[in-house]
């Protein structure tokens, strides 16, 4: 019988299992795929462990197993403790883990068997997207019942970007993959080229925003100030910052398409949101850094508030590589090398899995009933570990990038081109190698990290007949206009 | 200030009003972007020489998207001049009407395949999607060994026609009903070499297709 008077944390707690395992595998895959770039030999021939095959399930895996489970997971705690209540819809948010998890397996199945769509972040096939809209569906009503039997007046903000990021991901999700089944494992479209590419790309690029951005500003609107244990900077700016972001987002996803054969005309105004963009992103950036002000000692013994400054510092400088590789000169160098490689995982490793990592450092042992996590020294390894491989893969990619970007352009006096495609392959090997090593240590991290996790469960694993509750706790009356979110 | 913010509480407490605004602005980015497209897409007509996929290349389109070579191909050439010089005539929206999904791409792992038909021969091209490295040395393609052992499904292609046709592809009943024996006894390695080999076949946008409303209003050098 659940207990009306405690919060719902045996959902947070399986999502928080399933992110740290998802993070494992789903890294595991993109770390294979990036030695078959290498050494071509790892692919031996096998289709399922082709690299073209392994690397949907490589994004598919960080993106929407680990990425989506850590979401999904602090969202339920969030949304609890500003809400001063207990999760509504019980079951239909144990639906949503189990769902969830189903989906992930049958992806991260089905892709390396050839069974795509090849739509670029929305590889699955369409039985597994129905799956994805059902259990996407439900995770909104157990979130926006929760919300709604909120015990105070004010919704506070880290729901918002929660909020945007379900409504926003249900619809990008829902309208990109229309198709028609030709059997059980194939299906088409109803878009076709430049439609297609434009409604693929509206897509992929928003779910960079409201799935790895939304989502986790979320994440951060929460954890950031719970860490500083100080309010945030500027609250009226925060939600400033969420009407820019969820508007302009949305209208920057054909910066993907520059000097391609999409009408000019939506090239040029993608450009000019992309830079317009910039504002709200440093917005965002700036008021999680500057709630830090005054608070800046604890960086110095609290991993969690480190994991967290150096993912707001990501995101900044990522953001502002983003905009200005969505002006066309910068494009025409940069687009279809590693530098957009080098862009995404600078985004992805700095900012989502750091911001993630630190935000389950200070969920867990809440969520588990412990005072701290089980090994502070871990916490510290896990954090160099994962910042030097992210940096050198980071720096590897870019050299490689600007590299490719200078060789395909590069002409003779006489007008003819300098180099053969195969010559720019050659430059960058190298730098393949790094960006596997790289890798490998992010990859250690993670292990450190479920490691970690692991011992700080053990009492939790030890009380599973008589899980530990954690009481709601009576809201002050009038609070206005801000609850500082309060501590577990 | 104090006033305008009292009318902005009111969204910061009711949950109702913030999912639905949420909605509208999350909304108009995308409706004004795709809606246009949407409502000129029957003007790109294809050009006369870009037909639809005949039975042997669909089933060769469909391994091509089935191994995810997307990843590492693009099948775009930008209107730049290093481009055009490297791989031939920039691409235009009326030459991917028939591709579902779009095979524009993202990344050049490999080199652009928009135009790549009729530059190799087609054992040269089966022996390098065997193992690339048997002809390019320093590749870090992957092999597709396995494409030389499996068959095409005839029964899956007419089925995959069928579907086509109701999306839009103007294929006759004629196409349709000699679609399996046309398929029949191939490997996915023939078809994927037939479809690669029919890629931008005329390496040039026909000239008099460029009437300007129908072909790609952005495809301007």
């Amino acid at each position: 019988m659940p207990n009306p008077n405690a919060y719902n944390d045996q959902v947070v707690r399986l999502f928080l299992l399933a992110s740290a395992i998802w993070g494992i595998v789903g890294m595991l895959v993109g770390m294979y795929a990036a030695a078959e770039l290498a050494w071509p030999a790892l692919n031996l021939d096998i289709p399922w462990l082709t690299f073209s095959r392994l690397r949907p399930a490589h994004t598919f895996g960080v993106i929407f197993a680990f990425g989506g489970s850590a979401l999904m997971g602090t969202c339920y705690y969030v949304v609890q403790r500003t809400g001063y209540t207990r999760l509504a819809l019980e079951k239909l948010a144990t639906f949503t883990f189990w769902g969830w998890q189903l989906v992930c397996v049958l992806a991260l199945v089905t892709m390396p068997l050839g069974i795509t769509q090849s739509k670029e972040y929305a590889e699955p096939e369409w039985f597994i997207d129905i799956l994805i809209a059902v259990v996407w569906v439900s995770f909104g009503a157990v979130f926006f019942a929760t919300i709604a039997r909120r015990r105070v007046r004010h919704i506070y903000v880290a729901n918002w970007y929660y909020g945007a990021f379900i409504i926003a991901v249900a619809l990008l999700h829902i309208v990109n993959n229309v198709a028609v089944p030709v059997s059980m494992f194939k299906s088409y479209p109803v878009y076709s080229g430049a439609v297609d590419a434009m409604v693929q790309w509206w897509y992929g690029h928003n779910a960079v925003a409201f799935f790895l951005t939304a989502g986790f500003l979320g994440m951060m609107y929460y954890f950031v100030p719970r860490q500083a244990q100080q309010p945030l900077w500027s609250y009226r700016f925060s939600i400033v910052n969420f009407w820019a972001l969820i508007s302009v987002y949305m209208w920057a996803g054909s910066h993907h398409l520059l000097y391609t054969a999409l009408p000019d005309w939506v090239q040029s105004v993608g450009m000019a949101f992309s830079l317009i963009l910039l504002m709200p992103s440093w917005g965002s950036a700036a008021n999680g850094l500057f709630t830090f002000n005054g608070s800046w000692h604890r960086l110095r013994n609290d991993p969690a508030a480190k994991f967290m400054v150096i993912a707001l510092v990501f995101y900044a400088a990522a953001t502002l590589e983003g905009s200005m590789m969505a002006i066309k000169t910068v494009n025409s160098l940069s687009h279809y090398t590693d530098w957009t490689v080098a862009h995404v995982h600078s985004g992805s490793l700095g900012w989502v899995a750091m911001i993630t990592i630190g935000s389950l450092y200070a969920m867990a042992p809440r969520a588990l009933g412990r005072p701290a996590m089980y090994s502070h020294k871990a916490m510290e390894l896990h954090f160099w570990l994962h910042l030097t491989g992210t940096l050198l893969y980071v720096i590897a990619m870019w050299t490689a990038g600007v590299t490719e970007g200078l060789m395909w352009r590069a002409t003779n006096p006489d007008g003819s081109l300098t180099y053969p495609f195969i010559d720019s392959l050659l430059a960058i090997k190298p730098l393949y190698v790094l960006r596997w090593f790289g890798g490998v240590l992010i990859w250690l991290g993670m292990w450190v990290m479920a490691w970690n996790l692991w011992f700080t469960a053990s009492d939790a694993r030890r009380k599973i007949i008589k899980p530990s509750m954690v009481p709601v706790p009576e809201p002050e009356p009038n609070q206005h206009p801000v609850p500082l979110p309060v501590a577990s | 200030m104090a006033g305008g913010y009292k009318y902005f509480e009111a969204i910061e407490k009711n949950v109702g009003l913030l999912g639905v605004l949420t909605a509208i602005s999350v909304m108009i980015g995308g409706l004004a972007e795709i809606t246009p497209l949407l409502m000129r897409a029957h003007e790109v007509k294809a050009p006369i020489h870009v037909k639809p996929y005949d039975a042997l290349r669909l089933a060769g389109r469909d391994v091509y998207v089935r191994e995810g070579c997307y990843a590492c191909h693009t099948q775009m050439i930008r209107a730049l001049r290093a481009e055009t010089a490297r791989y031939g005539h920039y691409s235009t929206a009326d030459e991917s009407v028939y591709d579902r999904p779009h095979q524009w791409g993202s990344k050049r792992t490999g080199p652009d395949l928009a135009r790549v038909g009729g530059k190799y021969s087609d054992e040269w091209q089966t022996v390098h999607l065997r193992n690339p490295r048997a002809v390019v040395p320093e590749s870090n393609m992957p092999g597709y060994p396995w494409l030389s052992q499996a068959q095409v499904d005839p029964d899956e292609i007419t089925q995959k026609m069928k579907v086509l046709r109701t999306l839009g592809e103007p294929y006759t009943d004629e196409d349709i009903a000699k679609a399996g024996a046309a398929v029949k006894g191939r490997t996915e390695m023939e078809a994927l070499v037939a479809f690669l080999q029919g890629l931008g076949l005329t390496n040039e946008p026909l000239k008099t297709a460029a009437a300007p409303s129908a072909s790609a209003p952005g495809a301007k050098p």
